[in-house]
């Protein structure tokens, strides 16, 4: 017999997907939200359990079916991915909080049973992804997910019709990086005959130096590249979260790109190892000058910007670039300030887009031009926004300066002069950041509103929840026991154990 | 083989999109075929009716509404030609290092694989290793699949559907509305003076779903199963709306029944996983269905396989209802 | 030697055709058809993989008396590429009405134009 606890692993993933056709089936403004919020919330308790439990026990294996891997599926729970779990689902529970009034804002009443079920099924795909040991299992998983996320995207339609075209555009990209990943876990399997995670990487070692497997190496590292937008595969990003709907958008930054960031993670350090990752493919000289470049050029692209949520979204590619640099240094303390970076950009830009959200709520645009003196029409909401702007651009007391004073230690460990080159790097993105949130910040605050302008702040429901992720990414900023302690956990683990 | 290569290419060639639709199905179709000789009977069945044929109609309900010829563009385009070239020297230069081609002793036919094939018709007492490890072994993963095409119905309906009720208000007269402009739309599919297909579609109609039955029941044993069993089903069904109207399937099936059977063939997989949850074991552990494991994996088996079938063959309907609805919409804006 | 590998290099270059005109063509569908491509090509690969020479379908059987044993190919590739097909008509079916409704609110389904649109507004 197992206890109710000893189902946990799955009962987070299988909470919500069951709940997926209930939710179809539901009508009203009301209930099929309130379904999703609470599906998510005891999600996010599942999963803070889990975490507690892998913490104090070490990792929870789960054979589905009674099947003994690696001829069933195995649910593996570690610290890595408990983490992301908490992460994923307690963003996804915040939005929901927002989501009500905004939601039905923007989408028609009698379709919001089925956009809630696209949402759950989003989190689902998200969720088994991350918790699951089994390298195919990630495939349909990650296709549940990003079919679920084209829905999603493609909803922002009755906003704007170029929502339909970022989300074709996601679907191409996505669906060729998916089939990337296909191929190469197939090469994987050709030359080990398991798909299990723990499996492969155990018989990694005897088959490391042939082709198939470098080549079973590149692809998926370019699929996961595609679908974690690293520079230069990041064109689906800033269109798609233009477009989708508010809360869409919100929940994508925070999650979506992470966890593929996850499987990278995953895959570079439990599956091929450190040493080989590194050493012998040389994933370093590949990944690092993408993800410079990336953080360098998107950055200055954001300046560029009229569409605040287009601003912010290049922004999320430059802040994807510094968590692979970080994961390139290949070193303890790089994946720590990954992990930190992680955590902390999530937390920010969920507050951010949400907060940008409300300021769509209310005036029906998020074009920089026609929001002048916004700070004084809407000033909690605006200041939210400028508060996520610092931790963005990692000021002291933000989050932000937590992930990139780490990142700049892990850096400096280096001790060469590519080191110091890659501070200087970090610090011009910086700037640059400065000077994007300058741009809003004066808009906002340095031009008086034009007359006649719509004034007011959003419903509370919407207010509270854009503040409440602001005000956790201050906690983070300030004390970081939660945040730098479990990556540090989770660093030694992953470079201790593979 | 060479079929194939000429097929792909000639897709790239054309400029007719109809004829490109036609050269995929004949590519899927011939992949079949060559899965048969890899003794992939139930992979080249699925590839059959999905590739063949669901996607081909898929198409050329798209195409209905869209137009067939494709803008002509003479722009050589460099740098998609420099990847591809790429992509396929990588996977070149790993052929090199592959295991040969069909030998017994390559390492994916001797780690895993053995027990199935050996233990699998003792464990679940089902003859076709396919269903068994599709519907026990990996059983999660299908699980996975069923959501996936579940996900495709709900999206096809929630995209397709955004404009329609944008001009008069959400209402149960609206409803009527579009019912009555649908009937009197002189255009629309099926007519009433087709006598031949019409009785020839009825004497087929019995039939395909009779087909579609055995293959769901035999999937145990022969190729088949839920997916190829739901894809017939619907095949039966888009056959009538087809010959006969949309309203009349509607009539039959409409689209409120389809939604809540998308969602039951989701609920029945998940239902079985959970009672097997309530009974003390893991997610979807067939063995205490019953007294008897074996058995209890049989009836697991079948089970779920009835929820992959319902859920496939209401998301197909749905996927094709979508489509066709919309163009019947698009016809009578033009009238 | 030459037909060692036939059936992979077959699947490189149907993958290659697929990519390239996923990659190339500006008309919608045309994308959405070179992408079909591209995935049936990995389902070659995946079902090549599984065969095993002399091997016959794995539906167990039993064998004649003081018959050699049968040889099963391998079933997990199939289960694998069962699942992908389905996969596979989904992001069809997803993309082509897309497609549709792309084509409703822009008029045109070539990239180009779309683009060319999408500046205007």
């Amino acid at each position: 017999m197992l206890s109710f606890v000893q189902q946990f692993p799955v009962l987070a993933i299988v909470l919500p997907l069951m709940s997926a056709p209930v939710c179809a089936l539901t009508r009203g403004k009301v209930f099929p939200w309130f379904l999703t919020f609470l599906v998510s919330a005891f999600t996010f308790a599942i999963s803070i359990e889990l975490l507690a439990e892998v913490s104090a026990n070490g990792p929870i294996s789960y054979h589905l079916g009674g099947w003994e891997p690696p001829w069933g599926i195995e649910y593996l729970v570690d610290p890595l991915n408990a983490f992301m779990l908490v992460l994923i689902s307690g963003i996804s529970t915040g939005v929901l909080l927002y989501a009500r009034e905004s939601i039905a804002h923007e989408i028609r009443e009698d379709q919001l049973g089925l956009f809630f079920t696209a949402y759950l099924l989003a989190l689902t795909g998200m969720m088994g992804i991350c918790i699951t040991g089994d390298a195919f299992n990630v495939f349909v998983f990650l296709e549940i997910m990003s079919l679920s996320s084209y829905v999603l995207i493609a909803m922002g339609a009755r906003n704007d019709r170029r929502a339909l075209t970022a989300s074709f555009q996601y679907l191409i990209i996505g669906t060729v990086g998916a089939t990337f990943y296909l191929i190469g876990v197939g090469l994987l399997y050709m030359m080990t005959g398991t798909l299990n995670i723990a499996d492969i990487a155990s018989r990694f070692a005897e088959i490391g130096g042939m082709r198939p497997v470098q080549a079973a190496v590149a692809f998926i590292v370019i699929g996961l590249a595609i679908k974690l937008a690293l520079f230069p595969f990041h064109v689906w990003l800033p269109n798609g979260y233009t477009y989708a709907p508010s809360i869409v958008t919100s929940f994508f930054a925070g999650t979506a790109t992470k966890v593929s960031v996850y499987l990278l993670i995953r895959f570079i350090f439990t599956i091929f190892g450190m040493d080989y990752s590194f050493g012998v493919v040389g994933l370093t000289d590949i990944l690092m000058p993408l993800a410079v470049v990336g953080f360098l050029s998107m950055s200055l692209v954001a300046i560029f910007q009229d569409n605040v949520k287009r601003l912010l979204a290049y922004s999320s590619v430059a802040q994807l670039g510094y968590i692979v640099l970080a994961i390139s240094l290949a070193s303890n303390e790089g994946l720590t300030a990954a992990m930190v970076h992680i955590l902390n950009h999530a937390v920010v830009k969920t507050g951010m887009f949400l907060s940008v959200g409300s300021i769509f709520f209310v005036t029906g645009t998020v074009s920089l031009k026609k929001l002048e003196g916004i700070g004084q029409r809407m000033p909690l909401t605006t200041f939210g926004f400028v508060l996520g702007g610092l931790g963005l651009i990692g000021v002291p007391l933000t989050p932000g300066f937590i992930s990139k004073w780490y990142l700049i230690k892990a850096v400096l460990d280096l001790e060469s002069p590519l080191g110091y080159g890659l501070v200087a790097a970090i610090l011009i993105s910086s700037l640059l950041a400065v000077i994007y949130i300058w741009r809003v910040v004066e808009v906002a605050y340095f031009r008086p509103p034009p007359a006649g302008a719509t004034r007011g702040e959003p419903p509370l429901t919407m207010l509270v929840p854009s503040w409440i992720f602001i005000a956790i990414s201050f906690y983070f900023g300030i004390d970081t026991t939660f945040s730098v302690g479990f990556s540090k956990a989770i660093a030694a683990f992953l470079t201790g154990g593979a | 083989m060479l079929l194939l290569i000429a097929g792909t290419i000639t897709v790239l060639v054309v400029r007719n999109l109809f004829v490109a639709t036609m050269m995929l199905g004949i590519v899927s179709f011939t992949m079949a075929l060559i899965f048969v000789s890899l003794d992939a009977v139930d992979v080249a069945f699925t590839e059959a009716a999905v590739g063949a044929g669901i996607s081909t109609v898929l198409y050329i309900g798209t195409l209905a509404m869209v137009g067939a010829q494709e803008k002509i563009r003479v722009k050589f385009a460099a740098l998609p030609l420099i990847i591809c070239l790429a992509v396929g020297g990588a996977l070149f230069y790993a052929t090199y290092q592959m295991p040969g081609y069909a030998e017994a002793d390559n390492p994916v036919h001797k780690h895993v694989a053995p027990r199935y094939i050996n233990d699998s018709g003792k464990e679940t007492g089902v003859p076709n290793i396919v269903t068994s490890v599709l519907a026990s072994y990996r059983g999660y993963d299908t699980f996975g699949e069923t959501t996936v095409i579940f996900t495709a119905g709900i999206g096809v309906m929630l995209i397709l559907r955004q404009r329609r009720l944008k001009r008069p208000p959400p209402d149960g007269e609206e409803e009527e509305d579009l019912k009555t402009s649908l009937n009197g739309s002189i255009s629309g599919l099926g007519s009433d003076h087709d006598l031949v297909p019409h009785l020839v579609s009825k004497l087929l109609i019995p039939f395909i779903l009779m087909f579609a039955l055995y293959v769901q029941f035999h999937g145990d044993f022969g190729p088949g199963g839920g997916f190829q069993a739901g894809v017939i089903f619907a095949a039966g069904f888009i056959l009538y709306a087809l010959i006969f109207s949309l309203e009349e399937a509607r009539v039959i099936l409409n689209e409120k029944v389809i939604l809540c059977l998308i969602a039951l063939g989701v609920l029945i997989y998940g239902g079985v996983g959970v009672v097997s949850m309530l009974l003390g074991g893991h997610f979807l552990d067939y063995n205490l269905l019953s007294h008897d494991p074996v058995h209890g994996q049989h009836l697991g088996i079948l089970l779920v396989e009835i929820g992959v079938g319902i859920t496939v063959t209401a998301a197909m309907l749905a996927i094709f209802y979508a489509f066709v609805g919309r163009a019947e919409i698009e016809i009578e804006q033009l009238d | 030697m030459f037909f060692e590998h036939f059936n992979y290099w077959v699947f490189i270059i149907l993958l290659m055709v697929g990519l390239y005109t996923v990659m190339s063509r500006t008309n919608l569908i045309k994308k959405m058809i070179g992408l079909s491509l591209f995935q049936i090509s990995v389902f070659l690969f995946y079902i090549s993989m599984g065969k095993i020479a002399g091997g016959t379908a794995p539906i167990l059987i039993d064998p004649a008396p003081g018959a050699a044993p049968i040889v099963y190919s391998n079933p997990l590739p199939h289960v694998l590429i069962l699942t992908a097909i389905v996969v596979g008509v989904a992001t069809t079916a997803l993309g082509l009405s897309l497609v549709v409704r792309i084509k409703e609110s822009f008029g045109t389904i070539d990239e180009e134009d779309i683009l060319k649109l999408e500046d205007e507004a």
